[in-house]
């Protein structure tokens, strides 16, 4: 006789058992679940099955199949990389992993602070800690990511200035110029600064031609997109001189030996959080950062939530609340500040955490370590025969270009060559500024040892020295 | 032996438990700053490498250097743990309660193998530049998760770059925008429709992009009419933004002559499909004539709701719009998967490289466990489970679940307690505070507040009849003592962590609030 199977629920849906539903079925007073859809038509039903892969069923058979697809995947930690460009490797603290995974910040969501009290502390704490990086008496719940951050803060200027023009550098990631682009487009016009090609900073001479009395902001990346440093305070003040707001983007990495915008007189400030103790995820641990003075113009403006600190009827009892809650589109729909919902709370609380392990000691390390680290690559690579390294002769933090034009090599041909010696070149920057020419963006973090940028230099002076192409 | 048991049982009905919330009186994190103490190091920087660039001056100028230590709190490793594990224990999660208060926002179980899966090494550690060579296993993972929503919706091509359902409601507003310009009518096409019980979002979104916004009310129904909807389609229609069933759990079965009426004008029908958990294998976007819809990742495809994100809300469209989608896409030729930048149409990205990545594998995992017919019993449970507590609840007296009656509800409902409050003074905004002493989530943020006191409930898949059961009591017992002890309920919580919150002063007042410990700080000494 053949092996007769029943059916077996399913761990995931309690109620998959027959016995059940058949219980509650009798209490609802139907006697199938079809009846319940009995307000869906039938020339809506879908009554074919869905055209998928078989069940795995169990939790060793996705083991399993998900080991087999994930092996396929090469991590950084087993290559050397030299990627960044908007998402960094670089150390991340078992604690940050180890509260992120929490149950309970897990899988929270929007309670009451009554129900969550921990999770409104641990995020205000997040902005609080932000707050001191910044030199900011304002940042937001975060927003998605940079790109959102800048594209939201340009928004922002425009509705507190009332003009429609934003100047934008080019000098920046080329994701947030196309979300700026894309975000703002409707309501302003969206003109990009040019940067010189010596070195990569904004061209000013054609920046003060662009001020006029209908730009709303300037905004530019310190560092730039290169790793540039851009002399902040001159460009403010130009962009002050026509009533214009200086919007600044700032990687919380470089700010424990940066001067923090807020400090060049930056109005509103913007940038993003996942170099703070968060895992690249092939770009999934992204959340964006907006920082403003405490002034009511500029809090009614943004789109974020804000948590407010609040006594509760207790004597020295903390409580925390929404601020300003009617301007949110949750409040007023479209005639809210531009839109609010579910963001990126999960990597705010775990920049807190890192910001909190870090201290100002261990940020001015890290900042100084970067640089160091970043300083040296570029001059070691700079030794290699038909290699320019930087590009611009300007300082830079983290990232730097390297045009391998006098090498007879494209960007493309080096890099699969360091990668059959397990490295990750710079990324090509080909595509997005063809103008540079044949050159990559290398970046360099406190996690690469001399010895590692070492390796790089000399696999890279091997694969130069190799037969040229031309 | 005593009989512990049967102490605990309370008049034959079940026993409500004698919940406390954590209250570990946490001070604020800079209060535990320990001057001269260090929560992590950074490798020492080698001396060969220090000579060879030198001081940091001769690399940076002294005008761009920081002048002062940034005030961080100074903390030793094991402290800063301590404090944020009594934060989260202060935080009733999803897996701790039957998250079933927390109705729209599809509170299920996310499985714990997948976290495994999105924090190993071969997924937290990819660089999203590195080349697709050494990132097939992500690809492939990012096309097939393409394959099982297109099935789910019946649409051709998805996007996963918008990290949110909000962010996916307002690509999908950008690429109406862009159709309409490819076909030169972007300067007449300048109105949206949506709903009033549809997200704020949806109206929210639609305005950044550009447009104006028509909101039809709510019908006897508890959906638009089809007669308010012909009422505000024109020339000057560029699409419809729409939830189906809204927050009301009721079923608009004359969705397809809204999208009819839509297609009719010239505009594109978008289906916003946050509220997709109990239609999965049920009914799709297709048959009901959409163009365009994002789902929820975060909600309906099982990935943690992180206390507000990271979320995803991919979005999908029919062929015809695909070259609107956010490059690049995700291609497979048979041998290898690759990204497809080649798209001159396309809005260009809307966020940095490709979303959300670890919260597609989450859900392509769970997708992969269930199959088709699993995903189906996900539908069918949630409709089961919501209905069985319908009928739980509506023995309450004084709660209602306006518009319809005698009707089943798909995956939620918007209740009200208007008949309860205006005969004790309890409102819903207080039950839901009593709620959280006795460990049950319970919200109230239903704007606009149409439904008077509303309680949205909304109970997934993912509980048993008894956490159902349960959850149904705790409400059966707070609308008891709204009539028994009404001034007790109105001063919850009272085993919370925290009190109520009178005083919203330092919410609302500039002068007050503050939005950080330093803002705290300068305005306790101004005073």
């Amino acid at each position: 006789m053949p092996h007769q199977e029943l059916p077996r629920p399913h761990p995931y849906i309690p109620n998959s058992n027959p016995v059940a539903q058949q219980r509650m079925l009798a209490e609802i007073g139907v006697s199938t679940i079809e009846e319940l859809y009995k307000d869906i038509p039938e020339h809506l039903r879908y009554s074919r099955d869905m055209h998928l892969p078989p069940a795995l069923e169990t939790e060793t058979e996705l083991r399993r199949h998900m080991h087999k697809l994930l092996s396929q995947n090469q991590p950084c930690g087993s290559y050397l990389n030299f990627l960044g460009a908007g998402c960094y490797q670089h150390f991340v603290p078992a604690v940050c992993d180890e509260v992120n995974a929490r149950s309970e910040f897990l899988t929270a969501y929007a309670g009451e602070p009554y129900d969550d009290h921990g999770r409104f502390q641990a995020l205000w704490e997040y902005t609080s800690l932000m707050g001191e990086l910044l030199n900011m008496d304002v940042v937001n719940v975060p927003t998605y990511d940079g790109c959102q951050a800048a594209a939201s803060a340009l928004r922002m200027a425009g509705r507190i200035t009332g003009r429609r023009t934003l100047l934008v550098s080019r000098g920046i990631n080329p994701d947030k110029l196309s979300h700026i682009r894309c975000y703002c487009r409707s309501d302003y016009r969206i003109e990009v600064v040019p940067y010189l090609a010596d070195t990569g900073l904004i061209d000013r001479k054609q920046l003060q031609s662009m001020l006029s009395s209908d730009v709303a902001a300037v905004y530019f990346d310190n560092p730039t997109y290169f790793g540039s440093i851009e002399e902040g305070q001159e460009i403010v003040e130009m962009t002050h001189s026509c009533g214009a707001l200086a919007v600044v983007g700032a990687d919380p990495s470089s700010l424990g030996i940066l001067k923090p915008p807020a400090d060049y007189g930056a109005d509103i400030v913007c940038g993003d959080i996942q170099c703070l103790g968060i895992h690249m995820q092939y770009g999934g641990g992204h959340g964006g950062y907006i920082a403003t003075r405490d002034e009511v113009k500029f809090v009614n403006q943004y789109p974020s939530r804000l948590f407010g600190i609040v006594p509760t009827s207790v004597e020295g009892e903390y409580g925390f609340g929404d601020v300003a809650y009617e301007r949110t589109s949750f409040a007023q729909r479209e005639n809210g500040v531009e839109f609010v919902g579910t963001a990126a709370a999960l990597w705010g609380i775990t920049a807190g955490v890192y910001l909190a392990l870090m201290g100002p000691d261990g940020m001015k390390e890290l900042g100084e370590s970067i640089l160091y680290r970043s300083q040296y690559a570029a001059r070691l690579l700079a030794s290699i025969p038909g290699v320019r390294a930087p590009l611009y002769s300007s300082p830079f933090f983290k990232e730097f270009i390297v045009n391998f034009d006098g090498t007879g090599k494209s960007v493309s041909e080096i890099n699969e060559e360091l990668l059959k010696e397990k490295i990750f070149g710079g990324k090509p920057l080909l595509r997005d500024f063809p103008e540079l020419g044949n050159s990559a963006l290398f970046c360099v973090t406190e996690i690469h040892t001399k010895e590692d940028i070492d390796r790089l230099g000399s696999a890279l002076r091997k694969v130069l020295e190799g037969p040229c192409r031309i | 032996m005593q009989d512990i048991t049967s102490k605990r049982k309370m008049d034959g009905k079940p026993h409500l438990r004698r919940f406390h919330q954590a209250k570990w009186d946490e001070p604020i994190i800079f209060e535990l700053s320990e001057p001269g103490s260090r929560g992590a190091l950074v490798p020492k920087t080698e001396e060969e490498l220090r000579s060879v660039v030198g001081a940091i001056e001769t690399a940076i100028p002294q005008s761009m250097l920081r002048s002062s230590r940034p005030k961080l709190p100074e903390m030793p490793e094991p402290q800063v743990l301590r404090h944020y594990l009594r934060l989260s224990q202060e935080t009733l999660g999803a897996d701790l309660n039957v998250d079933i208060g927390q109705g729209t926002c599809t509170m299920k179980y996310n499985p714990k193998i997948n976290e495994q899966f999105a924090r190993c090494a071969e997924v937290a550690e990819l660089h999203p530049d590195q080349p697709e060579s050494t990132v097939q296993g992500m690809l492939a993972i990012l096309y097939r998760f393409e394959q099982v929503l297109k099935e789910v919706s019946g649409l051709d091509r998805f996007s996963f770059q918008p990290r949110s359902g909000s962010a996916g409601i307002y690509t999908n507003a950008a690429m109406i925008r862009a159709y309409h310009e490819s076909r030169k009518e972007g300067g007449t096409r300048k109105e949206i429709i949506t709903s009033l019980f549809s997200h704020p979002s949806d109206a929210a979104c639609a305005r950044v992009a550009g447009f104006d916004v028509i909101t039809l009310p709510v019908g006897p129904n508890g959906y638009p009419s089809v007669q308010s909807l012909e009422g505000a389609v024109s020339s000057r229609t560029a699409g419809i933004m729409i939830t189906n069933p809204e927050d009301t759990g009721i079923f608009n079965p004359y969705i397809a002559d809204f999208t009819r009426i839509v297609h009719g004008v010239g505009g594109l029908c978008c289906y916003d499909q946050a509220n997709a958990n109990g239609l999965l294998g049920i009914t799709r976007a297709r048959e009901a004539g959409f163009d365009m819809c994002q789902f929820n990742l975060h909600k309906t495809f099982s990935v943690p709701h992180g206390c507000g994100g990271p979320g995803s809300g991919p979005v999908g469209v029919t062929a015809a719009l695909a070259p609107f989608l956010p490059a690049p896409t995700v291609e497979f030729d048979g041998s290898r998967y690759f990204l497809d930048w080649d798209r001159p149409q396309s809005i260009g990205k809307v966020t940095f490289f490709y979303g959300s990545a670890a919260n597609v594998v989450r859900a392509y995992a769970w997708a992969a466990v269930l199959g088709a017919s699993g995903l189906r019993e996900v539908a069918r449970v949630a409709v089961l489970n919501n209905n069985y507590i319908l009928s739980k609840l509506l023995k309450i007296p004084g709660l209602s679940a306006p518009f319809v009656y005698g009707h089943p509800r798909i995956e939620q409902v918007r209740y009200s307690w208007e008949e309860l409050t205006s005969e004790t003074g309890v409102s819903s905004y207080d039950i839901g505070i009593r709620a959280a002493d006795y460990g049950m989530h319970y919200w109230t943020s239903h704007h606009p507040q149409v439904v008077p006191e509303p309680c949205t409930i909304e109970p997934t898949e993912s509980y048993s009849q008894r956490e159902l059961d349960e959850y149904a009591s705790v409400i059966m017992k707070v609308a008891e003592e709204a009539h028994s002890d009404p001034e007790m309920v109105r001063r919850a919580p009272h085993n919370s962590t925290i009190h109520r919150i009178d005083d919203q002063t330092s919410l609302e007042d500039p002068s007050e609030w503050a939005m950080t410990w330093r803002a705290y700080r300068k305005k306790l000494s101004r005073k």
